[in-house]
């Protein structure tokens, strides 16, 4: 598979009045062409301000990318100009935010928000641009879009909103889409009707998807591959079936039992215990550690490598190091991982 | 546990806004339903269903415009005395969705939780209210350094639980937790879901958790509303409701949300749902009705005519 998007080894820190937030730790991912990844993990985690590095929206003020590489089409998107990275921005990368009333203008016509990149990035004239914003509209499913065109923000529905951002997001048909929490804002049905839209676009126009969330119900739906960030770094990535039934990382093991499943009625919910690291002072050995049950000693002096598990899954854990003991995973992990070995045989 | 004692009775209750005006909304539109002592019931629906205002009416922020809300067998609307009232409120507690906005930025933890003790005057002493203040902290999983802190100076899983304890504090036998877990990470929900749990096996609390999250919903309720433009269309126990749903809106729900499961959702089927399907004409009395033991739907006659071959067996 090709390689549209490269990111190694990323830092970013942010600058506080009580000191340096090390808010990303080197993160190292791939992003293949016409794939779905998924990034998953809490608030505080990274997954956003990984992103919004990729679209260098974090402000210049107080933020810093302090070492790493984003690589875009043989270009490092961390050094690139500004007005270098504006030709890319909503052109070649394209982003789409969590809740839609914010990211529209409402005092602009919707029809006016979506000829906007087009007439910057396509340089048509303002005619073909309507043409073109008029096919979008019906693209993501807008009823009437000649009406809809000459109206404004307010006039639409939670969900139509974020029709339109998506419209607005893909008019330049990107090679990158990323969503940040899109459907976070909307209603289970209508959160249904997005992701079916979002999969369907890019099956169209053969983009390649960045998907944030920290529903792991939403990552099974829409994922091809998932990244499992904590404590600004990725802790483990897999194909979508590898992370949910063959999960490495004890971090990983806390998230899949913590939701109830259909039949996990009487048994009393994984809860992981404590809060999530302090980015200040980040630790110096796996970040997870004073979480996480079965820590060792070496967790809390050492950050763990990234292990191979498969030729697409990886997990910063010491307990797969050769010399680790053998740990029994929570009771609905196991259960997920038999499951795995089953359909492995059946194939 | 959930007994077949009825600690709260909704009978037609009706909440509309700007009455009489042309944006007149029928936030909630006639319904009935009871809460058992012990048990947890779950009411669901989609954002503007009406399910907070059903929560808010039944412990009287707002007036209800029809119907009633009996608790104990006693009328919640209507004219109370002031000692009825206070009475009345130490009873029934609600725990909020955004535990930022729902705790006074400016009052220490310990005057939060307090408020209700002081209020009721359940401290004889000094010293009796803040043994009260440590005990509640250590039962929702904190302990008694954090009384003399600010809410800002925690994080959102933690001023959930500030949350619990000053719904407890006045010793409640009712708790209406309103999205209690939607603002809060994965891992952190199922804390303040075992903690509820846990709470509610101790001290025989009843609840009605209102929440669009499905998956915790089934998980945490005994019984589980499913409610649709300001009514109730369906009514059941949780696993009966999955199992078994028969309001079209609710296999509409159910087949839209997204489990954890690849290879679910790999064969997940969505349907839709379109009010149309019912056909009702003028005439027909369509009603809340029961269609197996315990198990009710919103239907015509002739609906439950057929609900009742197809399903009750």
């Amino acid at each position: 598979m090709e390689k549209i998007l490269e990111v190694k080894d990323l830092h970013i820190s942010f600058h506080t009045f009580s000191g340096e937030v090390q808010a990303i730790r080197g993160v190292n991912f791939d992003l293949l062409k016409g794939e779905t990844l998924a990034i998953v993990g809490e608030s505080g985690s990274g997954k956003s301000v990984t992103t919004k590095a990729l679209m260098r929206l974090l402000p210049e003020s107080n933020s810093e990318i302090k070492a790493g590489e984003i690589l875009f089409d043989g270009k490092d998107l961390a050094k690139l100009s500004d007005k270098a990275m504006q030709k890319l921005r909503g052109k070649e990368i394209s982003m789409i935010f969590q809740d839609p009333m914010t990211s529209l203008n409402p005092t602009m016509k919707i029809g006016k928000q979506i000829i906007e990149p087009i007439v910057k990035h396509q340089k048509l004239s303002k005619s073909a641009a309507k043409k073109r914003a008029i096919e979008i509209l019906e693209l993501v499913g807008i009823a009437n879009p000649e009406v809809r065109f000459e109206q404004y923000p307010h006039q639409f529905s939670g969900g139509m909103r974020q029709r339109v951002v998506i419209a607005i997001a893909l008019a330049c048909n990107p090679k990158v889409l990323i969503a940040d929490e899109p459907t976070t804002a909307l209603d289970v049905t209508i959160q249904a009707q997005i992701l079916e839209l979002m999969k369907d676009l890019q099956k169209k126009i053969d983009t390649s998807i960045i998907f944030i969330t920290h529903d792991l119900g939403v990552v099974a739906n829409v994922a091809d591959r998932v990244a499992v960030m904590y404590g600004g770094k990725i802790v483990e990535i897999g194909t979508v079936d590898e992370i949910f039934y063959n999960p490495q990382h004890p971090y990983t093991w806390g998230l899949i039992s913590s939701m109830p499943t259909l039949d996990s009625d009487d048994e009393e919910l994984y809860a992981i215990p404590g809060t999530p690291p302090d980015l200040l002072h980040p630790p110096k050995g796996d970040a997870f550690a004073p979480r996480n049950a079965y820590a060792m000693k070496i967790d809390l002096e050492k950050q763990p490598p990234m292990y191979k598990v498969s030729d697409t899954h990886y997990a910063a854990t010491w307990l797969l190091h050769p010399d680790a003991p053998k740990v029994e995973p929570p009771p609905a992990v196991k259960r997920r991982q038999r499951e795995f070995l089953e359909m492995k045989e059946g194939n | 546990m959930a007994t077949t004692e009825k600690l709260v009775e909704i009978k037609n209750l009706k909440q509309y806004f700007n009455i009489g005006k042309a944006n007149e909304v029928r936030a909630v539109n006639d319904i009935s339903f009871d809460i058992y002592r012990g048990e947890t019931l779950g009411l669901v629906g989609e954002s503007g269903c009406g399910k907070s205002t059903t929560g808010r009416t039944i412990i009287r922020l707002y007036d209800a415009t029809d119907g009633e809300v009996l608790f104990n067998g006693v009328n919640v609307h209507g004219k109370k005395s002031k000692a009825e009232l206070k009475e009345f409120n130490r009873k029934m507690q609600m725990i909020f969705q955004d535990p930022q906005a729902s705790l006074n930025p400016r009052m220490k933890v310990s005057d939060i939780i307090a408020e209700g003790i002081d209020i009721h005057g359940l401290a004889k002493s000094k010293e009796e209210r803040k043994r009260r203040v440590v005990e509640l902290l250590e039962t929702v999983g904190l302990n008694k350094e954090h009384a003399n802190r600010y809410p800002h100076e925690f994080s959102g899983g933690q001023r959930q639980r500030i949350g619990i304890a000053r719904a407890l504090a006045v010793e409640p036998e009712f708790i209406i937790a309103d999205e209690p877990i939607s603002a809060l990470d994965v891992s952190i929900q199922a804390q303040v879901v075992n903690l509820m749990k846990k709470l509610q096996k101790e001290k025989g609390l009843t609840y009605l958790f209102i929440a669009h999250d499905l998956s915790m919903v089934k998980y945490i309720s005994d019984r589980i509303g499913v409610m649709y433009f300001g009514k109730l269309v369906e009514l059941a126990p949780a696993d009966e409701l999955y199992q078994n749903p028969i309001h079209p809106y609710t296999q509409s729900l159910l087949s839209a949300i997204p489990l954890p499961d690849p290879n679910y959702e790999r064969n997940r089927k969505r349907k839709t749902y379109n009010p149309s399907v019912h056909q009702y004409t003028e005439d027909d009395d369509v009603q809340f009705r029961e269609v197996k033991p315990g198990h009710f739907v919103q239907c015509s006659v002739k609906e439950w005519e057929q609900y009742k071959t197809q399903y009750a067996k």
